[in-house]
């Protein structure tokens, strides 16, 4: 589902190019999970940026379900986050003046996909059939990143990234989530690559990667 | 032959609350005016009335006083004419006449004064004959019918803010001309007017001083004048005397004072029968013997006067030394009572002393 | 120490937050601009009377005037002197030529209480500068500027400088001033010395003259000018709360991102009154250098609009004002004032919110939807109330600034209606779409209604008025076009320089082949109701019955004028007098009062004073000085170039002195022009700074947006997509506002001419609709958003995903 080949990345800096990402490499089949963790400043965000492609990458290669990240337009992009990818951030996940029930459906909508019942069945795994009329600024933060890994599950895309998603929560909530997040991704068949820097959370993940200074450890 | 006569021109060229533009504003020919010319050929009531051919005219009344208790005063009443420009009168608005009043009463310890403007042409001032009246605002100069000449019996009256009189003059004397006939020659330089005068009016009236009421009685002299031509150069002012003497007679005496000191003096002997007598300038002496401080001036308010030829020698003693006219042309201006050879009372008025 | 701490934690705020600064400074720099600028303009135009009031000590010395403020014989003047009072004569009256206009003043010079020659500049003092003065072709005094406009006019004395007289004012002795003016032997008042003062006129005097205490004549130009100068102060005031607009939205946004610094600064000890005097400073601070920028500017707005400003005055009420701008210092205080004044005005709900802040947040009780139905029933609920106070003080209220107060509660209805509105339709919008983009667009703007719809009221504001006094305008404009052709009935026109060459111009016209009818008109003034008013005397003729509009008549009405037995009077006059028709009006005349029926009301657009119309030989009769100056020919239009060429050489007639329909019309027209440029032109103003207003509003709210944006663009659109989107967004808010605006633009319409017009002039007008004015507003309503949403729109555009990206891990 996802390949990440020798991928390079610096960034400009006071003292000449910074470099971020020296030749990573990964691979992760659909239905499979890895946890990216190492410390701040290791290149596990860039990485994920680079995927999700927000960003380019100097050197290397990156596919999502076979199609080509590196190098598309704005447009593709557009459509690679539409149909097969699922955003899940720290913050912001949702869209303010839609109610739950829509946030959930949006991107599936937006893809073409919407799915009655696959919708109702993230909603019962996500136990968010009470909140359904509520809109996000009434939701608590855990309630929130459910929502929001609903809405990144809704069109059924191949990979899920999630990037630090439970920065916001505490810990028995953090790990609620990702049991949710992970039983969601497991019952649609997509690949997931989390971002986090609690070895905790990434213990419960298939695969675990470890950046150091750009670097697989 | 007076002098005074160019006092209209010059108060009415000071025509605004300014300060006078002095002789300068009399530097103007007398071009396209009439001329005074001799004989005079004066012939009444026609020449008590106005002449706007020439340039300057007046009227003027002077009365030497007393009221019940023996107090003396004195009284003035003027009414300037002068023409600004030669030829026609359009009237209205674009009179070429122009009219200025002033008025006075002087007692021991005050001396009140008031002065008026107007145009012409609006009737707010003018003279007009049958009967005769002379006007300006609401002071007048009127006579009522009477035998004998057209001013033999006149009523003078004049309001200031302060003070005001009404006074009734009658005479049954006929008009004295001065100079030659009527024609009076002025100066050196060849300056002439029309001048004749009524010295002998008996009056009675009243005067009104802060709402206080004075009935007095006295004698008047009426002089009037017309020209045309401006005063000579460097003429600094004049000195002028109209005496009343106790013996019925009657004098005019003035000197015309030039820059370099020099003067031209002039003068005539009216004897009790209004039979003037001109005089030649070797006829006269003129001395002032005294002098008042006067309005920041050093002013000469008494004098030696003397005529041989009539054994007239005076001195002359200013009923009040302050009879300053403070008008917009000021001048000195009040009645004199006589000491001497002649007793009597009179008028004086002095100007250009600054 | 610790209050500079703090100020340098709020400020630094502003360093990253530019844009809110300037929209900020913007705000309160318009506000204060236009505000300034119109009280620039009236206090040059207030100046001006004063000066013109104090030429000649007017304003310390009383004056006799005429019983019917008109001019009176000459031998009044001279009675009173003969009577012993001290007055001195004055001519006073306005000289035309083509554009120009000149306020002529003649004195006699000889008898000018000295009070009053005080600031002559001795321009007639001294013999020689006297007799120049009063002897043709006399002297005229004039201030410098008006001597500089002055060059190469002629038909003028000769001009001297004087710095002291009021502007557009020539000082002349009084036979001059005959001349000028064409009048002979009437007057228009006499200068009372202090002395006289407190006399009692003498009894046949007294019938038709009367002493006028000092000041009057200032005091009449203030009256017949303050329906304008309210006009103008109206439109200030608009734009000065429409900045304020901008004011309020940006403190609040301020406030709102600045809340977990203040939280945190309280936290860390801060006292709460440190706090509120620190951002009390602050805005005291911006709101003193915007103001100062704010005034400058509203001096230079100022300085352009004077010319048109005087030239109305001129036109209208024949007020003479400066063509510079002099400003005293507490000019610029009072701008500086009303800056700092709106400036905590503005954003008193936020420092109060500040002052009042909780130390922790408290969770969110209702969702934003609760939020928008509580703030939306009290917008809708203060709306109703207004709406209702408007009705009372229409149906109640009486004068002119009850009617501007009605339009401000109209407005502000309207205004606090329009987003419970917007909501709805909104509402309405998102319940029906089906795309979930087109959905989210809705329920969006939904959202961010709040945060621009004080940009949106002051759009709505400024789109209303725009077309309100369009509407009022161009009724006014077609009403008065329609009005001169009608009025205009005759093909020349003459003035004569007096009664007998009149006389002879109208037995010329009648000899003349191709004039089919000659008509002369006599004029006469007198005061009615409290203000002049202007007696006009015709013959009985077809041409006016046919072509003169009545607004009310009792049947045989022109028989009744034509025998005297009634008059017209002029709609304003009827308005402000009372008077209705049928009724019986007593006309001040110089032989005592005139009574006569009203047998009809006649329309006398633009006229600031009354009108009486009469037959021709009425006007001879009551009043002696009657101006006898005026003629008036039907004749065959081919044949009218022809005839004005052969009256103007026959008798030396100047183009100002005979002249045909046409001129007539075009000079009428090119007033009426004038007299609204100032209007149309703060109009244009009013709405630029709508305009502002939004773009400002929008900028503040971009960084918020993007917030907004981000779960979308995640999901899936473009940056260049939802760009778009957004502009699109704005236009259609701008495009349902300036739909909201339209019946509002017409209601303002209403107002301005039913209400407002009625009362400032005293006429009504008939109100039409401008399918194209509507069209215009709609489309500078979309222009003005479109500008305003472009800039924003373009930045989303250009914004690296990674700008949409921090904004999912920044911290809150």
């Amino acid at each position: 589902m996802l390949e990440v080949i020798d991928v390079s990345k610096s960034y400009p800096a006071p003292g000449g190019s910074l470099p971020v990402l020296r030749g990573v490499s990964l691979r992760l089949e659909a239905g499979r999970s890895l946890a990216l963790t190492g410390e701040s400043g290791s290149g596990k965000s860039t990485l994920l940026h680079l995927v999700a492609g927000l960003d380019s990458a100097d050197g290397g290669a990156i596919r999502v379900g076979g199609a080509e990240v590196t190098g598309a337009g704005d447009a593709a992009r557009a459509r690679l986050r539409r149909e097969t990818i699922g955003l899940v951030f720290q913050q912001f996940n949702l869209i303010p003046s839609l109610d739950v029930a829509a946030n959930l459906a949006f991107q599936a909508r937006l893809a073409g996909r919407h799915d009655p019942a696959w919708q109702a069945e993230l909603v019962e795994r996500l136990g968010l059939g009470a909140l359904l009329s509520r809109y996000p600024e009434q939701l608590s933060g855990g309630q929130q990143q459910r929502v929001a890994i609903g809405r990144a599950l809704g069109a059924r895309p191949g990979l899920i990234l999630a990037d630090e998603p439970t920065g916001n929560l505490d810990e028995e909530t953090s790990e609620r989530v990702v049991a949710l997040l992970l039983d969601c991704v497991a019952a649609s068949g997509a690949a997931l690559l989390m971002v986090t820097h609690e070895t905790r959370l990434a213990a419960l993940l298939d695969r675990h990667l470890v950046l150091r200074h750009g670097r697989a450890a | 032959m007076s002098a005074r006569i160019w006092l209209a021109a010059l108060a009415l060229l000071a025509a605004t609350p300014a300060a006078p533009q002095g002789y300068a504003g009399l530097a103007t020919d007398a071009e396209g005016y009439a001329a005074v010319t001799a004989p005079a050929r004066l012939a009444f009531p026609r020449d008590h009335g106005p002449h706007p051919a020439f340039r300057i005219e007046w009227w003027y009344l002077t009365a030497t006083l007393e009221d019940a208790e023996g107090r003396e005063w004195g009284a003035q009443w003027t009414l300037f004419r002068q023409s600004l420009a030669p030829g026609p009168d359009p009237g209205g608005w674009e009179s070429t006449q122009v009219w200025l009043a002033h008025a006075a009463v002087t007692g021991a310890d005050t001396h009140r004064t008031a002065e008026t403007y107007a145009r012409g042409g609006i009737g707010q001032a003018g003279v007009t004959l049958g009967p005769f009246r002379a006007w300006i605002d609401d002071w007048e100069m009127a006579a009522a019918p009477a035998p004998g000449d057209a001013l033999a019996d006149i009523t003078v009256t004049a309001q200031g803010a302060d003070f005001g009189y009404s006074l009734h003059a009658v005479t049954e004397a006929p008009p004295v001309p001065q100079g030659e006939d009527g024609f009076s020659v002025k100066s050196d330089v060849g300056q002439a007017s029309y001048y004749y005068s009524q010295p002998f009016y008996r009056v009675a009236g009243t005067l009104e001083i802060d709402g206080r009421r004075i009935p007095v009685t006295g004698r008047g002299w009426l002089d009037r004048e017309w020209s045309s031509q401006p005063l000579a150069a460097g003429q600094e002012g004049w000195d002028w005397f109209s005496l009343a003497l106790d013996s019925g007679a009657r004098v005019m005496l003035y000197a015309m004072r030039n820059a370099d000191g020099s003067a031209h003096v002039s003068g005539t002997w009216i004897d009790a029968e209004s039979r003037p007598h001109p005089l030649a300038p070797g006829d006269i002496s003129m001395r002032p013997v005294g002098y008042s401080q006067v309005a920041g001036r050093e002013i000469p308010t008494a004098w030696h006067l003397e005529v041989p030829r009539f054994e007239l020698a005076v001195d002359t003693e200013p009923l009040n030394a302050h009879s300053w006219m403070d008008t917009s042309f000021a001048y000195w201006e009040g009645p004199i009572r006589l000491s001497g050879s002649h007793a009597g009372r009179g008028y004086l008025e002095m100007t250009g002393y600054d | 120490m610790t209050g500079l701490l703090v100020l340098g934690a709020l400020a630094g705020h502003w360093r990253r937050h530019r844009l809110e600064l300037a929209a900020l400074f913007v705000g309160l720099a318009v506000a204060t601009a236009l505000w300034s600028g119109v009280q620039a303009l009236n206090a040059e135009a207030r100046a001006s009377y004063a000066e013109a009031g104090a030429m000649l000590a007017a304003d310390r010395l009383a004056a006799v005037r005429a019983q019917d403020g008109g001019l009176f014989p000459r031998a009044d003047y001279v009675a009173l002197r003969r009577a012993g009072w001290d007055v001195s004569p004055v001519l006073e009256g306005s000289w035309r030529r083509g554009d120009l206009r000149l306020r002529i003043v003649g004195i006699d010079p000889l008898t000018l209480p000295r009070q009053a020659s005080a600031g002559t500049d001795g321009g007639f003092e001294g013999a020689e500068n006297f007799v120049a003065f009063v002897r043709p072709p006399w002297r005229a005094l004039a201030a410098a500027s008006t001597v500089a406009r002055l060059e190469g006019v002629e038909g003028l004395p000769p001009l001297e400088v004087s710095a002291t007289l009021p502007p557009g004012t020539l000082l002349v002795d009084i036979g001059a001033a005959e001349a000028l003016l064409g009048t002979e032997g009437a007057l228009s008042r006499l200068t009372l010395a202090p002395e006289a003062a407190g006399r009692r006129l003498p009894p046949d005097l007294a019938g038709h003259l009367r002493v006028e205490p000092p000041g009057e004549g200032a005091a009449e130009t203030e009256r017949l000018t303050e329906s304008f100068h309210l006009n103008l102060t109206a439109f200030g005031f608009l734009s000065y709360i429409v900045g304020l607009f901008i004011v309020y939205s940006a403190a609040g946004l301020a406030f709102e991102e600045r809340r977990p610094m203040i939280r945190t600064l309280r936290a860390c000890g801060v006292p709460a009154r440190l706090l509120g005097a620190a951002l009390l400073a602050e805005i005291v601070v911006i709101a003193l250098a915007a103001g100062l920028a704010g005034t400058v500017v509203g001096y230079v707005i100022a300085a352009a609009l004077l010319p048109d400003v005087a030239a109305s005055l001129g036109g209208l009420y024949g007020a003479q004002v400066a063509g510079s701008l002099s400003l005293s210092p507490s000019w610029w205080l009072a701008g500086l004032g009303m800056s700092v004044l709106g400036a905590l005005g503005a954003s008193a709900a936020s420092l109060w919110r500040t002052w009042r802040l909780p130390l922790l947040a408290a969770a969110r009780p209702e969702a934003w939807l609760g939020a928008e139905r509580r703030r939306h029933r009290l917008q809708l609920g203060a709306a109703a109330l207004l709406a209702l106070g408007t009705l009372g003080l229409l149906l109640l209220g009486t004068g002119l600034l009850a009617g501007f107060a009605a339009m401000a509660g109209l407005l502000l209805a309207a205004a606090l209606a329009l987003p419970p509105l917007l909501g709805a339709i909104l509402r309405h919008g998102a319940a029906r779409a089906r795309h979930p983009v087109v959905q989210w667009a809705w329920a969006d703007s939904r959202q961010e209604l709040p945060g621009l719809s004080l940009a949106l009221m002051a759009l709505l504001l400024a789109l209303a008025v725009n077309l309100g006094v369009g509407t009022m305008v161009g009724s006014f404009r077609e009403t008065f076009t329609r009005y001169l052709d009608q009025r205009l009935a005759q093909e020349i026109y003459v003035r004569a320089a007096d009664g007998a060459q009149a006389e002879a111009v109208a037995d010329w016209l009648a000899a003349r082949p191709g004039v089919t009818a000659v008509l002369p008109f006599w004029q006469a003034e007198t005061r009615m109701a409290g203000r002049p008013a202007e007696v006009n005397g015709y013959d009985a003729h077809a041409t006016y019955r046919e072509n003169w509009p009545l607004l009310e008549a009792r049947p045989g009405a022109w028989d009744d004028v034509a025998a005297g037995r009634a008059v017209f009077v002029s709609e304003q006059l009827a308005r402000r007098g009372g008077i209705g028709l049928g009724e019986t009006i007593d006309i001040p005349t110089p032989a005592g009062p005139w009574r006569v029926a009203v047998a009809g009301i006649h329309p006398d657009y633009g006229n600031p004073g009354g009108q009486i119309i009469t037959a021709r030989e009425e006007v001879g009769r009551h009043w002696a000085e009657a101006d006898r100056t005026r003629v008036g020919a039907r004749a065959d239009p081919a044949a009218v170039p022809e005839i004005l060429a052969a009256l103007r050489g026959t008798f030396g007639l100047g183009p100002e002195q005979a002249y045909d329909q046409a001129a007539v019309k075009a000079a009428s027209l090119a007033i009426f022009d004038k007299t609204f440029a100032v209007t149309v032109a703060l109009n244009g103003l009013t709405l630029a700074v709508a305009g502002v207003a939004l773009l400002t509003n929008l900028l503040t709210l971009a960084n918020a947006r993007l917030g907004r944006l981000a779960p979308v663009w995640a999901a899936g659109l473009t940056p260049a997509a939802l760009a778009r989107i957004e502009a699109v967004r704005i236009v259609a808010l701008g495009g349902l506002t300036a739909l909201a605006a339209l019946p509002l633009g017409q209601a303002v319409a209403w107002m301005l001419t039913a209400v407002v017009n009625v009362r400032a002039f005293g006429w009504r007008l008939p109100v039409e609709i401008f399918p194209g004015q509507w069209a215009s507003v709609m489309g500078l309503a979309l222009a003005t958003a479109a500008l305003a949403a472009l800039w924003p729109a373009w930045r989303l555009a250009r914004s690296s995903p990674l700008a949409l990206m921090r904004r999912f891990s920044n911290e809150r």
